[in-house]
């Protein structure tokens, strides 16, 4: 930017085909950035190195980190954080808080649907083979009534900002997602670090996510005055160990790992030195394949022998339902917005990110001419791992995927490579733009809950596309401002 | 409270516990070897293998090989690197359970010892490394006391302390009282004033001994001080109301049946140590008096985990 002197810490930052979060052109801010702008230009680089230290101190301090896999020295690291916040105004929260709730609750009637009598695969909505192929489709949840019809007790739902400066859906989590934590995490320390830029904004808060949690697990509880609820978590191995711990200490529930639970005459109990203690709720972030090993996957150790028969009989409840994998396979995905049309009789308010399915032969020759452009995704996984993005790949890596797509196009999905918006980031020493998109928590029991925040993850790699922890991903706190 | 959180804080204790036990003996011994010829020598460092219970793979040929495999041998599980490995794991899994301080210290331990090597602290100063580590591990207790709320968590940590202390210290008696009886260390002896003086020190009693027995080191006056001291922290005696308190805690924290085999045998040895004279073990012989007392603490291990960590589900649904 031109106008910016060589001191500034704007003085290396570039405007691109991507939406900037901040300016809408060289050196005019957006106005909900107006004051944070001028905040920037008053401090001294010194003096937001400084901040960014004691930042990244009080994470080390508080031991927020997450765990890397196949990492084999010091497997725990701290979650980058980067110091400025992003910030959404209020009538952008409104689009966004609005367009998540026709989607899950769209959401939430498909699953109804398709494990009861599914009439949007006899209405030929969505294709029948589509949801029975997925491997995510669980038969045995056929025809069991849930409390309240909800399958999706906690939602991370990945938004992106496109060029033209609308939100659209990348990714519906509807597992276990996580991520939570590190957005009560990275408020807690923006507080500290901004308090007087903080108070003078009006920053809708967040505090209040574990009680909503609790209160939205607490309506799962088969009739029980006052019901047992845990976490389960598969130990200390895990990615989000941390994130587990920290979330049933703010709830005041008790973390457990499977062989903390037994069951006897569909019943669960939990192993405590005083005996055993019958669990009337439990917020699993244990995926589906691992939670039973009588029903799933039998070489599973993380899991509780028999939970699901007394899931069955109505003894206790999952936060999130079994089976929930179909609706966010990537390929069921591209039927959302007609989900949401054939359910509400209403036009999507968050579009979908456009997408091929390479099971029709002319998506797929479509998709395969033009492998170096598009982003090609596994419809099973998650955590940016099974992807290919076109525009950074190699011919050898071209070739391979496309030898996976033709052997397995079912498993497939390909996407325009998307700009993703760029929001600024403090990094050596200067403001420079990275890009970023959004994961909103929403929470489903008996009534939807969306905290206005989220969790804004940055691409800290300078030009990467890829914002997931796993990939060398950070985050950044993220405002909703109440006018 | 979660039956595996009690099993994690239990072992994490016993563990500590060991590795200040292994430290304090091998600090006494390279103490102790200055003054012996070396005939002795290989007798002392057989004898500290008997009192740590270890059996080592390869023979100990030198001091530097004996204080290797008792420290820094990752294969020997209870190498003192090994036990405050396997403290701060156990203190990892339920780091959510003991206060943030008590964390730090122990992996603040286990940093220092792991990044110790052998050759530094042979050739520096052998006595700093064995100090650091019985001051971290005094430290961790005295943290944990002034941190963690005393409820059954504490209590499952202090139970592992003092039980793991009795099974040390009756181990330490009962291969000393061996090698005393050698006319080497004939009480009379120079060598064998020094002996139990030796002894003394490695349950760090010596000055405690001295203000109740003065320095006038007896063998008769040293068992029964290391065995019924009501006072001394590192008597067996001691050890065993201490297990005691730490059990009564568990069972009003868990509202559990106070007649369970648990209480009961806990009771018991308390009562015998309550009401015993040192010259009625000594004559019907102080050997299988100390394996009474340790089998008898395995029963107790044992019982415990019956009723509060790996208990029959069928068992506790009936009741």
């Amino acid at each position: 930017m031109p106008d910016h002197h060589a001191t500034s810490p704007f003085r290396d930052y570039q405007l691109i085909n991507a939406y900037d979060e901040m300016f809408t052109s060289a050196s005019i801010s957006r106005p909900q950035y107006g004051r944070l702008y001028q905040r920037l230009l008053e401090l001294t680089p010194a003096e937001l190195q400084q901040r960014q230290h004691a930042a990244d101190l009080m994470f080390l301090h508080q031991g927020i980190t997450f765990t890397v896999y196949h990492a084999n020295e010091g497997t725990e690291r701290i979650f980058p954080y980067d110091l400025l916040p992003r910030i959404l105004s209020g009538g952008e929260w409104a689009t966004i808080e609005s367009g998540l709730v026709q989607r899950i609750t769209a959401l939430n009637l498909f699953l109804h649907d398709i494990y009861h009598r599914g009439h949007i695969l006899t209405d030929k909505i969505v294709p029948a083979d589509l949801i029975y192929s997925s491997r995510h489709y669980r038969r045995e949840m056929r025809g069991l009534a849930l409390p309240h019809n909800v399958y999706t007790t906690v939602v991370g739902t990945d938004l992106i900002r496109q060029p033209d400066g609308t939100f659209a859906v990348l990714e519906d989590n509807l597992r276990v997602p996580s991520g939570a934590s590190y957005m009560l995490a990275n408020r807690q320390v923006m507080k500290t670090t901004f308090p007087k830029l903080f108070s003078d904004y009006g920053v809708r808060p967040v505090e209040t996510y574990s009680q909503a949690l609790l209160a939205t697990l607490r309506s799962l509880a088969p009739q029980r005055a006052e019901p047992n609820i845990v976490l389960l978590s598969p130990g200390v191995f895990n990615s989000a160990y941390f994130e587990h711990t920290f979330l049933a200490r703010q709830m005041g529930i008790t973390l457990v790992e499977g062989s903390d639970l037994v069951t006897h005459d569909n019943m669960v109990y939990m192993r405590t030195t005083a005996g055993l203690e019958r669990v009337d709720v439990i917020y699993r972030r244990i995926d589906d394949d691992f939670i039973d090993p009588l029903v799933f996957r039998p070489d599973s150790a993380l899991g509780v022998p028999g939970l699901f028969n007394a899931y069955r009989a109505g003894n206790v409840a999952l936060g999130n339902a079994i089976g929930t994998g179909v609706a966010d396979d990537k390929a069921v995905y591209a039927y959302v917005p007609a989900m949401i049309r054939y359910y509400l009789q209403q036009e999507p308010i968050l579009p979908n990110v456009e997408t091929f399915l390479l099971e029709d032969p002319k998506q797929r020759a479509h998709v395969l001419d033009r492998l170096d452009q598009l982003v090609v995704k596994a419809v099973g996984e998650s955590g940016g791992y099974g992807m290919l993005i076109g525009p950074h790949s190699t011919a050898a890596e071209r070739a391979a995927f496309r030898e996976q797509i033709l052997a397995k196009p079912r498993n497939y999905i390909a996407q325009p490579t998307i700009m993703l918006s760029r929001a600024p980031c403090f990094i050596d020493g200067k403001v420079e733009p990275c890009h970023v998109d959004l994961r909103p928590y929403i929470l489903y029991g008996d009534k939807i809950t969306i905290l206005p925040s989220g969790l804004t993850r940055v691409a800290l790699r300078r030009g990467s596309l890829v914002v997931n922890s796993s990939q060398g991903g950070g985050s950044k706190d993220t405002w909703v401002l109440s006018e | 409270m979660l039956s595996r959180v009690a099993d994690h804080l239990y072992w994490m204790s016993r563990y500590l516990e060991r590795a200040e036990h292994t430290a304090r003996l091998i600090g006494m011994h390279l103490n102790f070897i200055l003054d012996q010829s070396n005939g002795a020598a290989g007798q002392r460092r057989q004898l500290l293998l008997k009192s740590l219970h270890i059996v080592p793979k390869s023979p100990v040929s030198d001091d530097y090989d004996l204080v290797e495999v008792l420290t820094f041998n990752r294969t020997n599980p209870n190498a003192l690197v090994s036990c405050i490995a396997a403290a701060r794991e156990n203190a990892r899994q339920v780091r959510e359970q003991i206060s943030t301080e008590m964390w730090g210290q122990v992996n603040q331990l286990f940093l220092a010892v792991n990044a110790t090597q052998m050759s530094r602290v042979w050739a520096d100063q052998p006595y700093e490394f064995y100090q650091m580590v019985k001051n971290g591990s005094h430290l961790f207790q005295g943290i944990t006391d002034s941190t963690m709320s005393h409820g059954q968590g504490w209590h499952f940590i202090q139970l592992g302390r003092f039980l793991e202390r009795v099974m040390c210290v009756a181990q330490l008696l009962d291969a000393e009282l061996q090698a005393l009886a050698q006319d080497r260390y004939s009480p009379s002896t120079a060598a064998g004033q020094l002996a139990l003086i030796g002894l003394l020190r490695s349950c760090t009693a010596f000055e405690a001994y001295s203000k109740v027995y003065t320095a006038n080191v007896q063998r008769r006056q040293v068992v029964e001080f290391l065995l019924l001291n009501p006072e001394f922290p590192h008597s067996i005696s001691f050890a065993i109301r201490a297990m005691q308190s730490a059990l009564d805690g568990i069972a009003t924290a868990t509202d559990s049946h106070k007649g369970a085999r648990v209480f009961r045998l806990a009771g018991r040895l308390r009562a015998q140590f309550d009401y015993s004279q040192i010259d009625e073990i000594i004559a019907a012989g102080l050997p299988s008096y100390l394996t009474d007392v340790r089998e008898r603490c395995s029963q107790i291990h044992d019982a415990v985990y019956e009723t509060c960590i790996d208990y029959p589900i069928e068992e506790k649904l009936a009741q």
